[in-house]
């Protein structure tokens, strides 16, 4: 019985760990990617002109 | 885990940032000044070049350090990259140029690093440094080969088609491209890896929107060493940060 409840602590531990790393590497990505987008990809005129040769060298889609 | 990962990104993408700010000075940035002078008519277009295309790597440093001594022609060349932008602010040539170049490179460099790290998460395995240089190479196939198979890396004034529309295919074919490539690698069994390449392709079939005419100012000689130039410093940066990013990662355990 108690070999049970080990089992199923230890289960409970790594789920919630895996959801802990889920949530985390998802916001990772969401910062990541609104990174990306605001050097590569915002339209206004000032952010265009100071990044303009990293978006031409990463080829990211320009004029 | 969180602070984890954007340590990770932090540290990783501030040195790939300006590793590749200083590869890029010396490589690329120096065409694309070269083309601004076709896109702005201060070369006339397809003439002879005056100087060759392909410069040394010294000549390219010399030029962000010592912009004046070396300006092309006797007029003044400030601020070319707002040259076509109505008149909006742009940082003037030289340093400051590069030093906005160098601000675009850390940022991207820590987004990048980002999604690399939330790669290592999500795949739950132990991270290795020849892990971490095929998640770049992964990086490297989304970001710059599969968009770049449809919307080749372009020197200013190149003809192009409406920027919106290349804006959506790009992003469309770098989301395919991840998604494919990740049942490629994760998928079990053959319909999987398949559907991989399915989508994969899927934006390539579509077709990426393309310009009414071929041309522009600049000489297509200069635009293919640009392009070259270009997959080349992006292959440059994209194992840098992998390499980088599993061994921070490994670090902040």
């Amino acid at each position: 019985m108690a070999y049970l409840n080990d089992t199923t602590q230890e289960q409970t531990r790594a789920r919630s760990e895996r959801s802990v790393a889920v949530l985390s590497a998802t916001l990772a990505i969401l910062f990541g990617l609104f990174l990306v987008w605001g050097v590569g990809f915002a339209s206004p005129m000032t952010i265009h002109n100071a990044a303009h040769d990293s978006r031409h060298s990463f080829a990211f889609p320009c004029h | 885990m969180l602070r984890r990962l954007f340590l990770t990104a932090l540290a990783a993408g501030a040195i790939a940032g300006v590793l590749i700010t200083a590869v890029q000075s010396v490589t690329t940035a120096p065409i694309i000044r070269h083309a601004e002078l076709y896109e702005s008519g201060e070369l006339p277009a397809h003439a002879g070049l005056a100087e060759p295309s392909s410069r040394s790597l010294l000549a390219g440093l010399a030029e962000v350090l010592l912009p004046e001594a070396l300006a092309h022609g006797t007029e003044a060349h400030d601020g070319s990259a707002a040259d076509d932008h109505g008149g909006a602010w742009a940082p003037a040539d030289g340093l400051e140029r590069t030093a906005y170049s160098l601000l675009a490179n850390l940022l991207l460099g820590v987004g990048f690093a980002l999604l690399i790290s939330a790669g290592f998460v999500l795949h739950g395995r132990e991270v290795t440094p020849l892990g971490g240089v095929l998640w770049g190479a992964a990086g490297f196939v989304v970001v710059t080969l599969a968009p770049g198979l449809g919307l080749p890396p372009e020197v200013p004034g190149s003809f192009a088609a409406d920027l919106q529309d290349r804006q959506l295919w790009w992003a469309a074919a770098a989301l395919c491209a991840a998604a494919g490539l990740g049942l490629l690698a994760f998928g079990r069994g053959w319909p999987a890896k398949a559907l991989g390449v399915v989508v994969a392709a899927l934006p390539h079939a579509v077709g990426a929107p393309q310009p009414e005419t071929l041309g522009g100012a600049v000489p297509p000689e200069l635009a293919g060493h640009f392009a070259a130039a270009s997959i080349v410093v992006s292959a440059i940066f994209w194992s840098l940060l992998g390499w980088l990013s599993s061994v921070f990662y490994r670090r902040f355990d």
